[in-house]
């Protein structure tokens, strides 16, 4: 075990996937000479040379679709898209092509490619670079998403999303990347997806947080306790395709209350989705509707006081948790 | 400059699968009006010498990879026609077991690599196979065929340049009927000399009669020749026409009667077979034989097409994934 920060887990990560085997190519925009706009892939070029760290133009529909062909012909192409913002250029190949060619050629040839992005607001960089969109990949059928929060499952997941035959959206947080966290050494220790983690256990509500906002809700539970002495359950989900619905709907039984916090948009969101399952599959274990916790239905402002209410922090997670408990916090 | 033709044989076979593959057309035409053909049917008739030129430029373990209007594509490369008109029925016996349909046909085996709906969408993946050949170490070239209409979508000069740049070994090649569905060459493309189009991007291009399946033949040839020695990209314009609409549901407005006249007077068929007779090649037995053959075969094809059963709705979640690694099977979200 060692201490990682999350970008040099997913730097491990890729290392040990390059060294294992010989058709792993990375492919990314600045991802070689300038060791990767985030420095996921600092290193990565000295050590494994420009055949199989290749720095491509700005182009990220055709980076995409290179990935996809590569992929279909013996290839494991690995991705990078510098925010999840610019992979809206590459919907069509993310969609129409990587996400659906084994189903409609008949399963005769599979697309194992993984695109990875980092997504998320707060460094004011305004609408058309703060997005958060795992809403949009989840909802895609052919297409395999990993949204994980600490260094240990970026490491374990993005192992597990290469060596996948499926193509995979692999959705990074721009501020998680320096986030420390224990991270096993053994190359051969992967995350499964379909396999949501409890990061802490309580008996009074459920909290669901995607990506960033699973460490958001850690530190809302902890307040939580302290402050209301409501014990949370917090799970992270870790991947939303495939999900592991059952270890949510578990919990739900056992608290019968539900939060679900994401930074992205209400609308669609994943919070949507799951309520919609939870009722489905736990209705009569509810005492209170599932609340969602969301970034706000705006695109997302530059100005910081704007910004800094525009997506969820631990007070609108408190508040919404100690709200399905017929609580107030009085605090946010 | 004039190619020389072929053995005799191989100049009958080419003669016999254009033949085919129009006789094959033609019939799912039909078929089509009598709704055994759902969605969108995009005929290639009149683009005979293009495909089967090109096709017969290939070797075995080169890649073909082309676009919606790919009937004719997958025939030449040797795939049975009927594994193509099941598909086109949506028949559990077509190529990709009825998932795909006309425009996403597609043969791993023969190394047709689809059929695709999306005009552009097939030439980033083509550069990709490229990408993979080269990276691997192996000396197949990619065939990468797209329309006139397609040369102005992003992924053309995105392609292109990315494939220019890594000195990927693919033969881009501009089908050029004339027409972006119902745009006119004229009215959608700035510079209408296509053979130039890649240039600015560090793609030199040549053109050919797309009309003549020699001429076509003879410069893919050297073009893929090239591809393949220099390990670059190039782009041949092949110059054709349709004769039909873009697709089944055109009514072809944007086009007078006798422009069409005017082109089937170069249809590439009895061209071919005309040149055949003068040297030689063709008598009339072998004429008749030829045109017999092929459409005992897509009688056959239609046969098989309509015994093949349709997908049982069991099937439906099949094949959306590959299971057994992080897909364990059908979940319920």
């Amino acid at each position: 075990m060692s201490e990682l920060r999350y970008r040099e887990a997913l730097n491990a990560a890729l290392a040990e996937e390059l060294a294992r085997d010989e058709r792993v190519v990375l492919m990314g925009e600045d991802i070689g000479v300038f060791g990767g706009s985030f420095k996921v892939t600092e290193g990565l070029l000295e050590r494994f040379g420009e055949r199989r760290v290749r720095d491509t133009p700005i182009s990220e529909n055709t980076i995409v679709g290179m990935g996809v062909g590569g992929a279909m012909t013996g290839l494991r192409p690995v991705v990078e898209l510098m925010t999840i913002n610019f992979s809206l250029l590459a919907f069509d190949q993310i969609v129409n092509h990587a996400a659906h060619i084994r189903y409609m050629f008949g399963g005769h040839v599979s697309v194992p490619l993984t695109i990875r992005m980092p997504q998320g607001a707060g460094h004011q960089l305004g609408p058309t670079h703060s997005h958060c969109l795992e809403a949009m990949f989840l909802h895609v059928p052919g297409l395999l998403v990993a949204v994980p929060a600490t260094a240990a499952d970026a490491k374990g997941l993005l192992k597990s999303a290469i060596r996948d035959e499926n193509p995979v959206i692999f959705i990074e947080h721009e501020s998680l990347y320096g986030v420390r966290g224990v991270v096993p050494e053994d190359p051969e220790t992967l995350v499964p997806f379909g396999q949501a983690r409890i990061c802490r256990e309580g008996t009074d509500v459920t909290i669901v947080g995607v990506s960033r906002m699973a460490l958001t809700c850690e530190r809302a539970a902890a307040r939580l306790a302290r402050e209301h002495e409501v014990q949370a359950e917090v799970i992270d989900p870790r991947t939303l395709r495939p999900l592991d619905l059952d270890t949510i709907l578990d919990s739900v039984r056992k608290t019968n209350r539900c939060v679900v916090v994401e930074e992205g948009w209400p609308h669609g969101g994943v919070g949507a989705n799951l309520a919609a399952l939870i009722a489905e599959h736990a209705f009569d274990d509810l005492d209170a509707p599932v609340a969602r916790v969301s970034g706000a239905d705006v695109p997302m402002p530059y100005s910081k006081p704007l910004e800094d209410i525009a997506y969820p922090h631990e007070p609108q997670v408190m508040d919404a948790a100690l709200a399905t408990l017929g609580q107030t916090a009085g605090a946010a | 400059m004039t190619a020389s033709l072929p053995e005799p044989e191989i100049a009958r076979e080419w003669l016999a699968s254009m033949t085919l593959i129009r006789r094959f057309e033609e019939r799912a035409g039909e078929m089509y009006a009598r709704a055994k053909i759902g969605g969108f049917l995009h005929l290639s008739i009149g683009e005979e010498a293009t495909i089967v030129g090109s096709a017969r430029a290939l070797r075995e373990q080169d890649y073909l990879i082309s676009t919606y209007r790919s009937h004719g594509n997958a025939i030449a490369r040797g795939t049975p026609p009927e594994r193509v008109m099941a598909e086109l029925f949506g028949r559990v016996g077509g190529c990709c077991g009825g998932h795909g349909g006309s425009m996403h046909m597609f043969d791993y085996e023969r190394r047709f690599m689809g059929g695709y709906g999306i005009v552009g969408g097939n030439l980033p993946i083509g550069a990709g196979i490229g990408l993979a050949s080269d990276y691997l170490g192996r000396d197949e070239v990619t065939l990468c065929a797209f329309g006139d209409g397609a040369s102005n979508q992003g992924t053309f000069g995105e392609t292109l340049n990315l494939a220019a740049l890594w000195r990927l070994p693919v033969l881009f090649m501009v089908v050029n009927n004339q027409f972006g569905m119902g745009t006119s060459i004229e009215r959608h493309s700035a510079v209408t000399d296509l053979q130039r189009k890649g240039e600015s991007l560090g793609v030199p291009g040549t053109s050919c009669d797309g009309m003549d399946v020699l001429d076509t033949h003879r410069v893919v040839s050297e073009t893929l020749q090239r591809v393949r020695e220099e390990r670059r990209p190039l782009l041949v314009e092949a110059i054709t026409y349709r004769f039909r609409g873009h697709s089944m549901a055109d009514p072809e407005e944007y086009r007078t009667k006798e422009e069409v006249a005017h082109w089937r007077e170069r249809d590439p068929i009895p061209q071919f077979g005309a040149l055949l007779e003068a040297e030689g090649m063709l008598d009339d037995a072998g004429r008749e034989r030829i045109e017999r053959e092929a459409q005992e075969r897509v009688e056959r094809a239609v046969a098989f097409a309509e015994e093949s059963p349709f997908p049982a709705p069991e099937s439906l979640y099949e094949d959306v994934y590959v299971l057994e690694g992080q897909v364990h099977g059908r979940y319920h979200q």
